[in-house]
């Protein structure tokens, strides 16, 4: 089992606003072949650290300290021309709308097609072949490439991004919350499709969701994160049998069971607040002093 | 069991549709295909589907915001598509909806208190006064402050702007709410806090629920009733309980097994 992908120490600032950390000593770590989960709320910082992952932090964000690691590589510390050799064919992203992630004014073939003219440089009938095959990959019958994006459902639009992202194998495979637009029977066909990848691939997948119920489908190892912090990772198993810290029993007890037998319970944050200084030790991930 | 507040018998909704070359062809859809159901008062009726299987097409139909082929609505034993654009608009003030979108379903350049306020006016309940104190009451209730009505939609995150939705159905203390998916663009954890929102609302002023779903675990916790709704069609419908632990319908039984972390949570279970 290798280590594909670490992040150590990650901080992340608005640069208006240098004192306010959105995203404060994230590390995490990811092995091929493997489902890592980030579970959290809107504004916990999961997005931010998926997209600092490729670089693609909007400019009014800087990243003040931390390691990216890629395959034995700080890739946070790349110029955009290496950058962009990576982007696309080491690491492959989906995101989370298909609806509007898409182009659509182009073919969804010439869309998926793109990436695999400028990484592999396929053309002709080699490239219409390449796309065809990747389409039926994810279940989508090869016809299809001439369709645009609005002749497609959302399941179909989100099976092309994933078709898009797959095209030249990545290494890596980071999800956006890749299945919150859609249904639950579709989310439930896209979770099979991309479990289905990882492991014909031997891909390592960076997962975000708010979703508990999808992290116990999907995940080997679940990160939690609350206001820009880590407050909890490890084994998906014991994460979600034997939370330790409150906040991801608060986060597993808002999710509604199937079976209908344990009450709802929304978070209580002032609770929440008062009990950060008896959160046990253990639960608490090591925070270190920001390199000044 | 408690009397029946909404009945539909036999819903009938074609769309047509342009397609072929140039759009000079048509066919036609059926979003809603003979569907029947009832409502008791006081309780929750779930109406659960993939996308395109109609279920919002009959909350737009159950509250005449549509036209149906055929079909009745009956409402209070009154039936609304034969009442008066007049009556029928004074009988809206009993028959609220709460959209899906909370970004898209408040007026961008409206305070939040015209929004809330905008039902009384046009209904024309109580004096300015009386009217102003409503809204600041509702608003308290759905755990917003009064400083919030002159506030616009953009300030609000999606559960306090859905929490304006919800205010803006109830200040009209109405007695059938359609929620048509309420909690699906919210994080997990708000939407159990406004689940249970909707929960204390409901048996503070004894509301009746048509709750618009494609999520079996939400569904599971709010409704009484459950109808499964495949194509435009009624596949199954009954209590909460039937529905979950024995499923007739393969279409239903393929819902369930959808719901995720179900395998885990079936793991837990045989541990134990």
């Amino acid at each position: 089992m290798s280590e594909l992908l670490s992040i150590k120490h990650l901080t992340i600032t608005p640069k208006s606003a240098p004192q306010k950390l959105l995203v404060h000593d994230v590390s995490l770590l990811l092995e091929s072949g493997k489902t890592t989960c980030i579970v959290g709320e809107s504004g916990s910082g999961k997005s931010l650290t998926a997209l600092s992952i490729m670089s693609l932090l909007s400019p009014q964000l800087s990243k003040v300290s931390g390691q990216i690691m890629f395959q034995g590589q700080d890739i946070s510390q790349l110029d955009n021309h290496a950058l962009r050799a990576i982007r696309g064919k080491q690491i492959g992203m989906i995101f989370q709308e298909p609806m509007t992630s898409l182009n659509p004014v182009l073919s969804v073939g010439y869309q998926i097609g793109e990436t695999l003219t400028v990484h592999l440089g396929l053309k002709g009938h080699a490239l219409k072949q390449k796309i065809a095959s990747l389409l039926e990959q994810v279940g989508i019958p090869a016809n299809r490439a001439n369709s645009y994006p609005d002749e497609l459902s959302g399941g179909q639009r989100q099976r092309v991004m994933i078709a898009m992202s797959i095209a030249c194998e990545p290494a890596l495979l980071i999800a956006d919350e890749p299945t919150t637009a859609l249904d639950v029977t579709v989310q439930a066909q896209i979770l099979q499709l991309l479990d289905a990848l990882k492991t014909r691939m031997n891909m390592g997948m960076l997962f975000i969701t708010h979703d508990f119920g999808v992290v116990a489908d999907i995940a080997d190892r679940v990160v939690v994160m609350f206001r820009g912090e880590v407050v909890e990772q490890g084994d998906v198993k014991s994460v979600l049998q034997n939370p330790q810290h409150p906040y991801t029993k608060a986060l597993l007890d808002c999710v509604p069971d199937a079976e209908g037998k344990k009450p709802l319970k929304p978070i209580d944050y002032a609770w929440l607040n008062e009990a950060k200084e008896s959160i046990p030790a253990a639960a608490r991930p090591a925070i270190e002093s920001l390199p000044a | 069991m408690s009397d029946l507040i909404l009945t539909a018998k036999h819903l009938v909704k074609t769309f047509s549709q342009r397609g072929g070359r140039f759009g000079l062809g048509s066919s036609q859809v059926k979003a809603l295909d003979d569907v029947s159901i009832a409502l008791r008062t006081g309780t929750t009726l779930a109406i659960v589907g993939e996308s395109g299987s109609g279920k919002s097409t009959l909350a737009r139909c159950l509250l005449q915001l549509q036209a149906l082929d055929s079909g009745e609505v009956f409402f209070q034993g009154k039936n609304l598509a034969k009442l008066s654009s007049i009556d029928l608009r004074s009988m809206r003030k009993h028959l609220q909806m709460i959209f899906q979108d909370p970004f898209a379903s408040l007026n961008p350049r409206m305070r939040i208190g015209e929004i809330v306020g905008e039902g009384l006016l046009i209904h024309d309940m109580g004096s300015r006064t009386e009217q102003q104190a409503k809204v600041i009451q509702m608003l308290k209730r759905v755990g917003l402050s009064e400083a919030d009505m002159q506030k616009y939609p953009h300030e609000f995150s999606g559960g306090q702007r859905q929490r304006i939705g919800i205010a803006r159905a109830l200040v009209l203390q109405p007695k059938v709410v359609v929620c048509d998916e309420p909690v699906s663009a919210l994080d997990v954890s708000i939407q159990a806090q406004i689940l249970l929102l909707l929960k204390e609302l409901q048996a503070e002023m004894a509301l009746s629920y048509i709750f618009i779903s494609h999520d079996l675990r939400v569904v599971r916790h709010i409704a009484d009733d459950v109808v499964v709704m495949h194509q435009g069609k009624v596949v199954e419908q009954g209590s909460v309980l039937d529905i979950y632990q024995s499923p007739t319908q393969d279409y239903t039984r393929n819902l369930l097994q959808a719901i995720p972390g179900r395998k885990h949570a079936a793991e837990l279970l045989a541990e134990q």
